[in-house]
């Protein structure tokens, strides 16, 4: 009988090792797909990245040679190809004695900020993490604590209450509830020092001053997800409360307190998850209301000066394709954890 | 009085914005150990309600119960209705269990079968995890589920309607329960299947010397099934009896008139069917009348229009069979015929 | 011999089942594999079967609500099988549906008018006398109030709502009426009363039902013929009263001996056949005979080699090697 089991559970793992498998790979082909389209729409949209860098005194052969220089004088799928090259191989960038070396994984060179992306995304990435982490933890605590709380509290002041937060929560954008709290809060009573903004404190050696530099924006981004939050939280758990499998449990006489902990929140939760994690995956893409907001110096800030000041498309092309990257990573691990969680999408 | 279950005077009321839905009025029932007590009607007749409030299924937030339900256990009587939440949540699952329409919605999707099962037991019963399984593994053999130790640890999607049906079963008696409430057990499941829950339901009954409440609409079920049988309309009952005087000495045009309306398989017939004309009535603010009145080919019979005028009480009939109808038994009788 | 309203030869419909990586077929669930049904007019043709069995597959085929994978379908004389579209439009108006569920059918934004009238509307009639007083007077047919017209599927009961379905296919004075689970969802007391409004009609306007039901009870009342499948395929096809007397597939007397009758005394009396095990996935049907894994009768023979259908007395036909 055991070995039974034993080769049950085994072609269960295997199942799940070919499940897995799969996703990835499939991910990693949305990813080369993803690239591929932003080449492509950089390609078509009207603007000269060679005319831009070229500044007030343009002739044509300075042009020529800045989009030489830029690696765009040739097709847009040749661009492409080096650009994914560079990745894994690293890139060189001019000629002779201005030869400039990206080593792998090379995103580009910024040539109106004479940098390796790479090196700009590393100094901008660790801030967005920073505020997405923890404005995450925030807002999932927050809302989901207080949407359950309502739910099982339906119709009580405490679910009234959590309603009006719901309310105010969805309607204030974010720059408006940002902006808010920098000036009325934070600045009026002095919470942080207006130099000390955007300064970057690394959790590791200064704890205590990543915390308290993050926490005002994490508090900003974190109300107006929480506040989605709770109201999701709460009609998914009122709606699994009414499940047929909820009125089983009580029949067995299983107490209140475990159908509510172990019957209802796992299936009102799992729903959750997948929003939580694309969500998450888009805060890491930049946040670039708060970030600027804040003077945060993350991928938000980075690409919107990208964008605004010079058309760096290096920078653009880097950022937006990382975003990509993590919306699609964010896929994946929600999707996997769902099987976890869901045996009916585990074994089939 | 009887050695299981007493149900006096119960009412379930729902108080809504249009105004109460009486769900059930004025229920009294009684049920011996071994015996099957079928409850029939159609949707809205109270039939799930009663039972619900019995198992104290409601939220007590939304439903007004009164009346008395005295549940006779292993460890002495109770009456449920003012019991402690406390109290009626510890016998059930342990002296009175139910089962359900839909197997599927009603096994809880994200854990396995076995799993389901040993936490049954495990809230009324001291033991390990391992004892849990081991019961669960047992109770699983029991209802005929083939090679049970591999499937217990399979999850409801991957069993079949029918075995769906016999782990709930399993589910409802591992802790021995003296009480059985059947919903619709067979309802959703194919005939050939419903044939072997049916079975698998008799001879666990025996085994398990339970009282049995079967709730069905089907008449044939009930037939094959019951010992004694309620006709539920409107929200009260219009008729009781054993299973015998029940299909062949109808006191209650209801009755009569579900008998008449549903063809069989085993007599060939080619007629018009005589179907009970009109529909049930809505359970929000009822006339102070016989329910059925409006449909009911007798009431002409009732001299002085006394059907739309005033309620009929569930009176005696013959010997241990009670019906709401003001036509005397003779009449009753002379009409059936 | 006049000329059938509806012919079906050798009729499959398999439903790909699709998965891997690119969503590649894995195979196929044979839903319907190879089942012959002829309704003549007037006539009505039960369909029964268990879940699976494809008895709905078939009523949806016939409707061209689904493409045939293989095999004929004729309706009054003339092939259907590959009409599409336009081309389909005036067998549509001939050939109507009513469904199990009355509610999730009908429009809940459409008054009961509307929904009626769009039948009008979709094949271009123009009723004598107005749409509104033809719509007044189907609903009066069928047994509803007119003056309800303008109200909406909600308003009404489930009894009502399938009354509504029945006006909505009349209205185009249809020949067939391929019925799925028409009363299944109703009310014991309301059942009755819509099988009868289904007799009436079927006199007052010459229709050929095909019936497609699980409830043997009722279709031994309306039925003329029943075909019962399985699985896919027929087992037993024959006049209904000599279906419903005698048996002769295996799996058509376990079915029978299955329905509980409404009387304690025969009920309690009688032998009955207890299938073992569950019905078998029609995506993995077993070799040979279909119904071979849960038969008692069962032997090599029939695990092996498919029966074919024999007609063993006039109309009666059995697809089994050992029949009763």
């Amino acid at each position: 009988m055991r070995r039974i089991v034993q080769s049950f559970e085994e072609s269960k793992g295997m199942a799940m090792l070919k499940y897995v498998s799969r996703r990835i790979a499939i991910s990693i082909i949305i990813l080369v797909l993803i690239s591929a389209t932003v080449f492509i729409i950089f390609n078509y949209l009207p603007f000269d990245p060679a005319r831009l860098s070229c500044g007030k005194h343009c002739t044509p052969e300075i042009i020529a040679g800045n989009r030489h220089r830029l690696g765009l004088d040739v097709n847009w799928w040749v661009q492409w190809w080096r650009f994914l090259e560079g990745i894994f191989a690293g890139r060189n960038y001019g000629e002779g004695a201005a030869l400039i070396h990206c080593g792998a994984p090379a995103f580009g060179y910024s040539f109106t900020q004479h940098e390796c992306v790479t090196t700009l995304l590393g100094q901008a990435l660790p801030v967005t993490v920073s505020l997405a982490i923890g404005a995450f933890i925030m807002w999932l605590v927050l809302g989901v604590t207080l949407g359950v709380i309502s739910a099982r509290f339906r119709n009580t002041w405490i679910d009234r209450l959590s309603t009006v937060f719901v309310l105010v929560g969805t309607s204030l954008p974010t720059f408006i509830s940002g902006l808010l709290l920098l000036l009325f809060i934070v600045l009026k009573f002095n919470l942080i020092s207006p130099l000390d903004l955007g300064t970057w404190h690394s959790p590791l050696t200064d704890p205590w001053g990543w915390f308290s530099s993050y926490f005002w924006p994490w508090l900003s981004l974190a109300l107006i997800y929480a506040a989605t939050y709770t109201r999701f939280t709460r009609s998914n758990v009122i709606e699994t409360s009414s499940e047929d499998f909820i009125r089983t449990a009580r029949a067995k006489g299983v107490s209140e307190r475990k159908v509510l902990w172990k019957h209802t929140l796992r299936p009102a939760l799992a729903p959750i998850l997948t929003i939580a994690g694309l969500d998450f995956a888009g805060l890491l893409g930049g946040a670039i209301i708060t970030e600027q907001i804040f003077q945060l110096p993350g991928l938000g800030r980075l690409t919107l000066q990208a964008v605004l000041q010079d058309y760096d498309l290096p920078i653009i092309v880097a950022t937006t394709t990382l975003a990509a990257a993590f919306v699609v990573i964010a896929n994946l691990v929600v999707d996997l954890a769902y099987a976890l969680l869901d045996p009916r999408i585990r074994i089939s | 009085m009887s050695n299981l279950l007493d149900v006096k005077g119960l009412n379930v009321t729902f108080p809504t914005v249009d105004g109460e839905v009486r769900a059930s009025v004025d229920l009294n029932f009684e049920l011996n150990r071994g015996e099957t007590l079928a409850i029939v009607g159609e949707s809205g007749s109270g039939k799930s309600v009663s039972s619900l409030a019995i198992m104290g299924l409601h939220n007590r937030a939304q439903t007004l119960i009164s009346g008395e339900v005295i549940l006779h256990g292993s460890k002495g009587s109770t009456e449920l209705i003012s019991a402690s939440e406390e109290t009626v949540r510890g016998l059930r699952g342990k002296e009175m269990a139910m089962i359900f329409q839909d197997p599927m919605s009603s096994l809880h999707p994200y854990y396995s079968i076995g799993a389901q099962i040993s936490e049954a037991w495990a809230i009324h019963n001291d033991g390990s995890k391992r004892d849990g399984m081991k019961r669960a593994i047992q109770m699983l053999d029991l209802v005929e589920i083939p090679s049970a130790a591999k499937r217990a640890h399979e999850f409801p999607h991957q069993f079949s309607g029918g075995m769906r049906q016999r782990a709930m079963i399993a589910m409802a008696l591992v802790n021995n329960p003296s009480l059985l409430i059947a919903d619709e057990p067979t309802t959703a499941l194919d005939v050939t299947v419903q044939a072997q829950v049916l079975q698998l339901l008799q001879n666990m009954q025996k085994e398990f010397n339970m009282g049995v409440i079967l709730i069905t609409h089907d008449l044939g079920v009930v037939a094959e099934f019951a010992d004694r049988v309620n006709v539920m309309y409107a929200g009260k009952i219009v008729e009781t009896a054993g299973v015998e005087d029940l299909y062949y000495r109808s006191m209650h045009p209801y009755t009569i008139g579900l008998l008449r309306s549903i063809p069989r398989v085993d007599q060939i017939d080619n007629h018009r069917l005589d179907a009970i004309k009109g529909a049930p009535p809505s359970l929000i603010n009822l006339p102070i009348a016989c329910s059925f009145a409006p449909r009911c080919e007798y009431s002409s019979l009732v001299p002085g229009g006394l059907c739309n005028q005033s309620q009929p009480e569930l009176e005696q009939k013959e010997a241990e069979h009670f019906a709401r109808c003001f036509l005397p038994a003779e009449r009753i009788a002379e009409v059936r015929s | 011999m006049s000329t059938p309203i509806l012919e079906i030869k050798d009729l499959k419909k398999y439903f790909p089942i699709s998965g891997g990586a690119f969503g590649k077929s894995k195979g196929a669930v044979k839903a319907v594999d190879g089942v012959d049904i002829t309704v003549m007019p007037g006539e009505t043709v039960g369909l029964v079967g268990e879940s699976g069995c494809g008895k709905t597959t078939v009523g949806r085929t016939v409707m061209k609500l689904y493409e045939p994978t293989s095999g004929q379908i004729f309706f009054d004389g003339e092939e259907i099988t590959n009409l599409r579209g336009r081309a389909m439009k005036p067998i549509r108006s001939k050939m109507q549906m009513i469904f199990q569920d009355p509610y999730s059918s009908l429009n809940p934004r459409h008054t009961v008018g509307r929904i009626i009238s769009s039948s009008f509307e979709i094949h271009g009639i123009n009723p004598v006398g107005g749409t509104k007083i033809a719509v007044q007077e189907l609903l009066e047919r069928v047994g509803l109030n007119p003056e309800h017209i303008n109200r909406f599927p909600h308003e009404f009961s489930g009894g009502q709502r399938q009354r509504i379905g029945i006006a909505r296919a009349l209205a185009l004075r249809p020949k067939l009426i391929v019925a799925d689970e028409p009363v299944s969802a109703l009310d014991v007391s309301i059942q009755a009363q819509v099988v009868n409004l289904l007799d009436d009609l079927q006199q007052e306007f010459g229709l050929s039902y095909l019936f497609v039901a699980h409830d043997l009870s009722v279709v031994q009342h309306i039925a003329d013929r029943v075909v019962a499948m399985y699985l896919g395929k027929v087992m037993e096809e024959a006049p209904t009263a000599q279906l419903f007397a005698h048996p002769r597939h295996p799996y058509t007397k376990a079915l029978l001996s299955a329905v509980p009758i409404p009387d304690p005394r025969v009920e309690r009396s009688r032998e009955r056949i207890i299938l073992k095990g569950d019905l078998t996935s029609p995506a993995n049907p077993p070799a040979g005979c279909v119904f071979s894994t849960r038969c008692w009768k069962a032997t090599d023979l029939c695990h092996q080699v498919a029966p074919l259908p024999l007609e063993l007395t006039p109309g009666h036909r059995v697809a089994c090697h050992f029949p009763e």
